[in-house]
C-alpha cells in the first residue's frame, strides 16, 4: 500500500497578495483561512449567546451594546446562535483548519489531493457565512425557528413573521453543505491516495483517523438533510407541502433527515478534538498513546452506530412510541466505544512523565469536560428519563458539555500545540495560562448550574423565565451563569490578544518545539509551500515512539532518515 | 447534586420515571468519580520529576488493553441494565394506555393549549363539549385518557410535575394519559419553540379531589340536558 509522492509543485515563486492570501491554493494557507473564518464567526456567535443571557438574566431590559431583545429577536438570538456555533465555528475549525493543515504535513504530501477544490470549499464555506450575516439585515430579520428549524414552524412565512431571513439561513445551510462535501472528499482521496512511503494505515497519527471518520460521517449522513433543505425552501417558495400537514406532508419526516444528520454531525466536530487531544498526550507525558489499535476500532464502532442513533432526538415527538425503545437501546450502547476512548485516554498517562505545558492543560480540561457531557447524555438516550429531560435546559447543559469540550477545550489543545508550527512563533504562556484557568473556572461556573435549572424544569428557548412559577424562584441560577458567562467572554478576549501578539512578538518557533515524534515536525515551522523543500519524507515507524527501551532518547520520529534507510528496513517499529 | 432539583412529583407513574433518573444518576455518579479519582490520581502520581522516566506502555496486547477492556464491559452490563428498567418504564407511560372513563382532547395552538371535555355524552363533537382555554381539570387518583393535537405548528404538551410530555403535531392525535394523585394547581408549559409567543405560553392544571371534581363536573354541565 505504498503510495508514490507527487511531484514539486512548479511554481514556487513568491507570489502576490492575491494568490498569497486570498487565492491560495496552499492548504496551510487555506487552514489559516479557515481559523480565521471561524474565529471571526466564533465573535458573533458569542456576542448573541451574550445578549441572550443577559436577556434570561434580566428579561426584557436593555442589553448594553445590543439594545432590547425581548420574545421575537430571543428566538432568533437562540436559532442563530446554535447554527453558527455549529456550522461556522465548530466545522471551520475542527475539521476545516485543523484538517487541512494537518493531513498533508502529517502524511507526507506536499498539499491535498485536490489544492483548488480546496480553495473552493473554502470559499463556498465563506459565502455560506456571508449569506447568514446577511440575513440579519433583510427586511422581517433573521431566523428565528431553531437551529433545528422544525417546520411547520419553519415551513410558512405567517407562522414567525419571517419570510426571507429564513429563506437565506437554509440557503446558507446549502451552501456550507456543499463546502464540507467537497472537502470531505479531498479529505478522504488525500489521506487514501497520497500517504508517504512506509506511512500505512497502522501508522497514521490518531488525530489524522479521527479526521477521516469525521469526514466520512459526514459525507455519509448528510447527503438527506441537503435533501430536506431543498424540500423546505421548496415549501416555503414554490407552495408544496413536504412538511405540511393540510397539504398532504409529514412534519415528523424533517426531524428524521434532521437527525439522520445531527448526531452523526455531533462526531464531525467531536472527533477531530478528540484526536488533537489524543496527539497532546503523548508528547506531554513521554510515552505512547494507550491502546491505538483499540481507539480506533472504538472510533469506528461509535461512528457506525452514530447511524442507528438519530431518533433519541424523538423520543417524545409523536414518532410510533413503540420505536423509543430500539433507538435508546442503541443510543446508550454508544457509551461503551467512547468511554473506551476515554479510558484509553486517562492509560495513556499511566507511567508518563507528565509536564502541565499548555497544550495538554487543555488537553487534560477536554477529558473532564467530555466525560462529564458524556455521562448526561446518558440520561437524555434513556427514553423514560428523556420524557422528563427532554427540552429543558439540562439538555442544553448536556451539549455544551459535549460540544464546548471538543470546540474550546479540544480545539485550543490544537491551536496551542500546532500554532508554532502554523505560525512560526510560540504563543505566549502567560497569558496562555490565564486563558486556560479562567476558561475552565468560568465554562462550569456557566454551564453546570443549568442542569439544576433543567431539572428543575426551566424549559429551552424561552425567552422570559420570570413566567414561569416553578422557575422564578431559582432565578438566582439565571444570574449566575450570564455573570459567568461574561467572566468566559473576556477569557475569550485574552486569547485573541495572545493570539495576535505572539504573531508578531512571539518567541521564533524551532521545527520541533515539543520533540514530538510525528512528520509535522520535522518540516520548517512554518513550513514553505509545498511543505518538504527537495527531498520526500518517507516513514519507518508508527507515531507514539517515545520512552522506547533501548533508544537513546527518549523520543524517536515516525520520519526514516532517506527512503533507503527504509527500503532497508530500519528501524521497523 | 441533581435528584433534589426535580419538582414534586404527584403522578403514579413519576415515581418509575424519577426512579430510573435516578439510577441513571448513582451510575453515572459512580463512573464519574472513579475516572475522574483515576485522572487526578495518574496526574499527581506521574507529573514529571526529576529521574522517573516514562514507561513504554502500549497497551495494545489484550493483557495490557484489558485494563480498560474490562470496564467497558462492565458498562455494557449497566447499559443492559438501565435499558432493561427503562423499558418497562417507557412501556407503562407511553404505550400501554390503560382504561379510563374521564376523556380529554388538548389541542395546542399559536399561543394557547385549548382543553376540550367530551361532556356526559362521552363524545367529542357533539353540542356538550366544553372549551377551557389555558386551563385544565382532571380528577385525583384516576387515570385520565388525553388526545394530543396542534393546530398550526408544533407545540410540547407538559407537566412537569406529572413527569409527563408530549410533543403536538398539526394533523395528528396522539394519545396519552395520566393519573394525578394530589389536589392542587399546577403548572403546564409548552416545551417546543412554537413562534414568538412561545415563552409565556403556558396553562394551568387543576387537580381536584372526589368531591371538588364532582362539583366542577356539576357546575359545568348543570342545567344541560343531556
Ligand atoms: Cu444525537
Ligand atoms: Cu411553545
Amino acid at each position: 500500500m505504498t503510495m508514490t509522492a507527487t511531484a514539486p509543485h512548479e511554481h514556487h515563486e513568491a507570489a502576490g497578495f492575491f494568490r498569497t492570501y486570498l487565492y491560495s491554493t496552499d492548504h496551510k494557507m487555506i487552514a489559516k483561512q479557515y481559523l480565521l473564518l471561524g474565529l471571526i464567526m466564533a465573535v458573533v456567535g458569542g456576542f448573541l449567546s451574550y445578549a441572550m443571557r443577559w436577556q434570561l438574566a434580566w428579561p426584557d431590559t436593555e442589553v448594553p451594546g445590543f439594545g432590547f431583545v425581548g420574545p421575537e429577536t430571543f428566538n432568533v438570538l437562540v436559532t442563530n446562535h446554535g447554527t453558527i456555533m455549529v456550522f461556522f465555528v465548530a466545522m471551520p475549525i475542527l475539521l476545516g483548519s485543523f484538517g487541512n493543515f494537518l493531513i498533508p504535513l502529517m502524511i507526507g504530501a506536499r498539499d491535498m489531493a485536490f489544492p483548488r477544490l480546496n480553495a473552493l470549499s473554502f470559499w463556498l464555506l465563506a459565502l455560506g457565512s456571508t449569506v447568514l450575516c446577511v440575513s440579519f439585515f433583510v427586511p422581517g430579520g433573521a431566523a428565528p425557528a431553531g437551529w433545528t428549524g422544525y417546520p411547520p414552524l419553519s415551513a410558512k412565512a405567517e407562522y414567525t413573521g419571517v419570510n426571507w431571513g429564513l429563506n437565506l439561513w437554509l440557503l446558507a445551510h446549502a451552501i456550507e453543505f456543499a463546502a464540507f462535501l467537497l472537502g470531505g472528499v479531498n479529505f478522504l482521496t488525500t489521506v487514501v491516495t497520497m500517504r508517504a512511503p512506509g506511512m500505512t494505515m497502522g501508522r497514521l497519527p490518531l488525530v489524522i483517523w479521527q479526521q477521516v471518520a469525521a469526514a466520512t460521517l459526514f459525507l455519509l449522513s448528510v447527503g438527506p438533510l441537503i435533501a430536506g433543505a431543498v424540500m423546505l425552501l421548496m415549501d416555503r417558495l414554490v407552495g408544496t407541502g413536504f412538511f405540511i400537514p393540510e397539504r398532504g406532508g409529514e412534519p415528523l419526516l424533517w426531524q428524521h433527515l434532521f437527525w439522520f444528520f445531527g448526531h452523526p454531525e455531533v462526531y464531525v466536530v467531536l472527533l477531530p478534538a478528540l484526536g488533537a487531544a489524543l496527539e497532546v498526550y503523548p508528547v506531554f507525558s513521554r510515552k505512547p498513546v494507550f491502546g491505538y489499535r483499540w481507539i480506533i476500532w472504538a472510533t469506528i464502532c461509535a461512528g457506525a452506530l452514530s447511524f442507528i442513533v438519530w431518533a433519541h432526538h424523538m423520543f417524545v415527538s409523536g414518532m410510533d412510541p413503540r420505536l423509543a425503545m430500539p433507538f435508546s437501546i442503541t443510543t446508550i450502547l454508544i457509551s461503551v466505544p467512547f468511554a473506551l476512548t476515554v479510558f484509553a485516554m486517562v492509560a495513556s498517562l499511566y507511567r508518563g512523565s507528565i509536564s502541565f505545558e499548555l497544550p495538554m492543560l487543555w488537553g487534560l480540561g477536554f477529558l473532564a469536560m467530555f466525560t462529564t457531557g458524556g455521562l448526561t447524555g446518558i440520561f437524555l438516550g434513556s427514553a423514560p428519563a428523556d420524557i422528563y429531560l427532554n427540552s429543558t435546559y439540562f439538555v442544553v447543559a448536556h451539549f455544551h458539555y459535549t460540544l464546548i469540550s471538543a470546540v474550546i477545550f479540544g480545539g485550543y489543545a490544537g491551536i496551542y500545540y500546532w500554532f508554532p508550527k502554523m505560525f512560526g512563533r510560540m504563543l505566549g504562556t502567560r497569558l496562555g495560562q490565564l486563558h486556560f484557568w479562567s476558561t475552565l473556572v468560568f465554562f462550569n461556573l456557566t454551564f453546570f448550574p443549568l442542569h439544576w435549572i433543567g431539572i428543575a424544569g426551566m424549559v429551552r428557548r424561552i425567552a422570559n423565565p420570570l413566567q414561569y412559577e416553578m422557575v422564578a424562584p431559582h432565578q438566582w441560577i439565571n444570574v449566575f451563569s450570564t455573570l459567568s458567562l461574561l467572566g468566559l467572554v473576556a477569557s475569550q478576549l485574552v486569547f485573541f490578544l495572545n493570539f495576535f501578539l505572539s504573531q508578531f512578538r512571539g518567541r521564533p518557533a524551532p521545527a520541533n518545539p515539543w520533540n514530538a515524534t510525528t512528520l509535522e515536525w520535522t518540516a520548517p515551522s512554518p513550513p514553505p509551500h509545498g511543505n518538504w523543500g527537495a527531498s520526500m519524507p518517507a516513514v519507518e515507524r508508527w507515531p507514539y515512539e517515545y520512552s522506547a527501551p533501548g533508544a537513546d532518547r527518549d523520543w524517536v520520529g515516525q520520519r526514516a532518515p532517506t527512503v533507503e534507510a527504509l527500503l532497508r528496513g530500519e528501524g521497523r517499529a | 447534586m441533581f435528584l433534589s432539583w426535580l419538582p414534586e412529583n404527584i403522578s403514579s407513574f413519576g415515581r418509575d420515571i424519577d426512579g430510573i433518573i435516578g439510577l441513571i444518576y448513582y451510575i453515572t455518579l459512580a463512573w464519574f468519580v472513579v475516572t475522574m479519582g483515576t485522572l487526578l490520581v495518574f496526574i499527581v502520581r506521574y507529573r514529571r520529576r526529576p529521574g522517573q522516566a516514562a514507561g513504554y506502555v502500549r497497551g495494545e496486547r489484550l493483557r495490557e488493553a484489558a485494563w480498560i477492556l474490562v470496564p467497558c464491559l462492565l458498562i455494557l452490563v449497566l447499559d443492559l441494565w438501565i435499558d432493561f428498567k427503562g423499558a418497562a418504564v417507557w412501556a407503562k407511560v407511553k404505550v400501554d394506555l390503560p382504561q379510563s372513563d374521564v376523556h380529554v382532547k388538548v389541542t395546542g395552538k399559536q399561543f394557547n393549549w385549548v382543553v376540550t371535555y367530551p361532556g356526559p355524552d362521552g363524545k367529542f363533537g357533539t353540542e356538550d363539549d366544553k372549551t377551557f382555554l389555558d386551563e385544565m381539570h382532571v380528577p385525583a387518583g384516576k387515570p385520565v385518557r388525553l388526545t394530543l393535537e396542534a393546530k398550526d405548528v408544533i407545540h410540547s404538551f407538559f407537566l412537569p410535575n406529572l413527569r409527563l410530555k408530549q410533543d403536538v403535531l398539526p394533523g395528528r392525535a396522539i394519545p396519552a394519559w395520566l393519573d394525578a394523585m394530589k389536589p392542587g394547581q399546577y403548572e403546564m408549559p409548552c416545551a417546543a419553540l412554537c413562534g414568538m409567543g412561545h415563552s409565556g405560553m403556558k396553562a394551568t392544571l387543576v387537580v381536584h379531589d372526589a368531591t371538588g371534581w364532582a362539583t366542577w363536573v356539576a357546575e359545568q354541565w348543570s342545567g344541560e340536558k343531556k
